[in-house]
């Protein structure tokens, strides 16, 4: 799960993780009244759930009242376009407006699971402000590790291997210290799997802040984070995910033309992979699940034909576990009394697959079945591609 | 031979008497697998599928010789019942259950690395030696006892591979899924030199999908030392970057663990890769003759 910046930057007061003085608004009034309160000059920050903000304008620095009423207009209600929103943009509902601060140093500081060395790891940079997989690629040296065992917890020593890295002087080194620990501790506490702040800054007072933050949950752990979860906000996601959300399914929204509804995730990823060596294009990644039931695969059902773009639904079950009989009921159960205008492709196989098969001929629906998935894909592709 | 688990494999069921774990164990037992016992907490001294049930993983080892546990117990209890399994001596640890947050796993996983036991998922969904054992949830219907292995990190996709394989009239030595998580307990590599030395097993088909590394250190691995020809097939060519597909681990993060990626150095060691999954059967008979 992802939060806002502003919602990560509470969390990291609670914890004294410091950062500049401000506060969100999601009115125009409220925005101007913590702009005054803050002082000139402050920044007026869009908070959308997507990176690469300042490029696409959702970030301005007032330096008096009548630039920050101008930019609180201009910000606030826009449609944000960055290269992680995608075309159709994000409507910017909040601002966090925050004191503008006297800059030296921009770093980068990041802690996050290292899959590979089963340990979490925080990767530091003296070249912040930048994305850090440019910085990467153009000159690794630059990013500094340390793992960090769960026997040892972080130890004063990870601390200063970065702190010298980065070339911190000793009233720089003292305020990092503080502020790592502190990061490190509530990246435990709250279950995080990635926090980054970049660009985490040095002031000309030597102070060391978190300028941004962005925050991922596990979402795994959220049942042990209440307070957390809670944070969720549903405006921030695709409108037919979070519909899928309510019924477990796990669904993503692609720009395809063929619906799919498959159970399991590989083989849910597989036949969108067979789809597109067909030359067709997915409209989405749906697994239904191992405990499949007639009502979920009904709602998984809505939710596909929903989707205006859908030219045709594939349905690819393997019935290990899963009873095929079951699956078949439930995709009747969804389609009686619907007026379906696209072809429908099934293709069920394994447990109880004769039971299955019959129910979906005695229904009077009109369905295609395929018994061997090539086929079934084919099909759909051909159908989806037609008029 | 096989590897893992045989005729000889003595198995505790973690979370025996709840749903799935009721299911599961009478199909084990239908299978033929050497179920010794049970373990739910406070319901000792029971009797479940007819088979004893115990407080703990310490008295199934003490009383009935278990050496093998799968795990089927809610995820927010399924580190804490690798650790029990592991304390209690217990070989080789099945983890079913799906869920369990990272930070327990990576806990789990340093604190496995000091004993003698050997973890296997979670989140996957068991191994099978056709014939002889099954330690899972997998349709045992669809596997035959064979000459090619299979490593999987998913399941559906692992009964599709099976399914293939049986249907070209070939079968399985044994199937392990190694499950979809960020963090597990076993891997390609790990898998892959357990059939190196198994006589059994005469080729490999591995299944791996987007996110991580696994595939690339197995790519690594087989480029260096590997007699036998393995096939692999990479689920998610299309999956955008940044969103999770399903399991946990099925992620491209930071423009890595593309399919492509992991596809390209595959090929570049010498390792079978197909595009579409329905060539599996049709490719390990080619590699086979």
């Amino acid at each position: 799960m992802k939060i806002h910046e502003y919602q990560a930057k509470v969390l990291f007061r609670n914890y004294q993780v410091p950062v500049p003085n401000g506060d969100m608004a999601s009115t125009a009034p409220q925005a101007l009244e913590v702009a005054e309160k803050v002082g000139y000059p402050c920044v007026i920050k869009a908070q959308v759930h997507a990176g690469g903000r300042g490029k696409a304008g959702g970030i301005k620095l007032a330096r008096h009242r009548s630039d920050a009423e101008k930019y609180i207009g201009e910000v606030l209600g826009m449609t944000l376009i960055t290269r992680q929103t995608g075309p159709q943009g994000k409507l910017v509902r909040k601002l966090l407006i925050e004191q503008g601060l006297n800059i030296s140093r921009e770093l980068y500081l990041a802690i996050i699971i290292d899959r590979e060395k089963e340990l979490p790891v925080i990767v530091a940079s003296a070249q912040g402000g930048m994305e850090i997989e440019e910085v990467a690629r153009e000159n690794p040296q630059a990013i500094h590790k340390q793992h960090v065992h769960p026997v040892t917890g972080l130890s004063d020593c990870h601390i200063r291997n970065l702190a010298f890295k980065l070339g911190l002087n000793k009233i720089q080194r003292k305020n990092f210290t503080q502020l790592l620990r502190n990061l490190y501790k509530l990246f435990i506490d709250s279950d995080m799997s990635l926090v980054e702040i970049n660009p985490l800054i040095v002031t000309a007072a030597d102070e060391v802040m978190a300028l941004d933050a962005k925050i991922n949950f596990d979402d795994n752990a959220l049942f042990r984070h209440p307070d957390i979860a809670a944070w969720r906000d549903l405006d921030e996601e695709e409108p037919l995910e979070v519909e899928a959300s309510k019924y477990e399914l796990n669904y993503i929204r692609l720009d395809g033309q063929i619906g799919c509804m498959v159970n399991g995730a590989g083989l849910a990823m597989a036949t969108m992979d067979i789809i597109k060596y067909y030359g067709g294009e997915p409209a989405n990644f749906l697994d239904v699940g191992g405990g499949t039931s007639a009502e979920r695969v009904k709602e998984a059902f809505k939710i596909l034909l929903a989707d205006q773009k859908v030219r045709a639904v594939l349905v690819n079950i393997f019935g290990g576990i899963v009873r095929t009989d079951l699956v078949a009921n439930g995709i009747v159960l969804a389609l009686t009394g619907m007026a379906v205008k696209i072809p429908i492709i099934i293709r069920l196989v394994g447990t109880n697959e004769k039971e299955g098969l019959r129910i979906l001929r005695d229904s009077q629906l009109d369905f295609i079945i395929e018994s061997e998935l090539t086929d079934a894909v084919r099909r759909a592709v051909e159908l989806a591609k037609g008029d | 031979m096989s590897i893992l688990v045989d005729k000889k494999t003595r198995v505790v069921i973690q979370g025996f008497t709840g749903r799935e774990g009721t299911f599961h164990a009478s199909q084990m037992i239908a299978y033929g697998t050497h179920v010794v016992g049970g373990v739910t907490p406070g319901k000792g001294g029971q009797t479940h599928l007819g088979m004893p049930v115990f407080n703990t993983v310490e008295d199934a080892v003490k009383d009935v010789g278990a050496d093998t546990s799968i795990i089927f117990v809610p995820a927010q209890f399924a580190a804490d019942a690798i650790v029990e399994a592991a304390l209690a001596g217990i070989g080789l640890i099945i983890c079913i259950s799906e869920g369990i947050p990272v930070l327990d796993m990576l806990k789990v996983r340093n604190f496995i690395r000091t004993t003698a036991s050997r973890l296997i998922g979670p989140n996957c969904p068991g191994i099978i030696s056709p014939g002889k054992c099954k330690v899972g949830i997998m349709p045992s219907r669809i596997h035959h006892q064979g000459h090619v292995g299979i490593i999987s990190r998913s399941g559906t996709l692992t009964y599709l591979a099976v399914n293939q394989i049986t249907s070209q009239g070939l079968g399985q030595s044994t199937c392990i899924g190694i499950g979809g998580d960020p963090i597990i307990g076993t891997t390609f590599v790990d898998a892959l030199q357990m059939f190196k030395h198994d006589r059994q097993t005469k080729a490999v088909v591995m299944i791996g999908e987007i996110g991580g590394s696994l595939e690339e250190q197995a790519a690594e691995y087989i480029g260096k030392e590997y007699a036998k020809p393995v096939l692999a097939f990479i689920a998610g060519q299309t999956a955008p970057p940044g969103r999770r597909m399903g399991h946990a681990g099925a992620i491209i993060a930071g423009g890595k663990g593309t399919a492509f990626e992991k596809m390209e150095i595959l090929r570049k060691n010498g390792v079978c890769v197909v595009e579409n999954p329905a060539e599996i059967g049709p490719i390990t008979k080619k590699m086979l003759a």
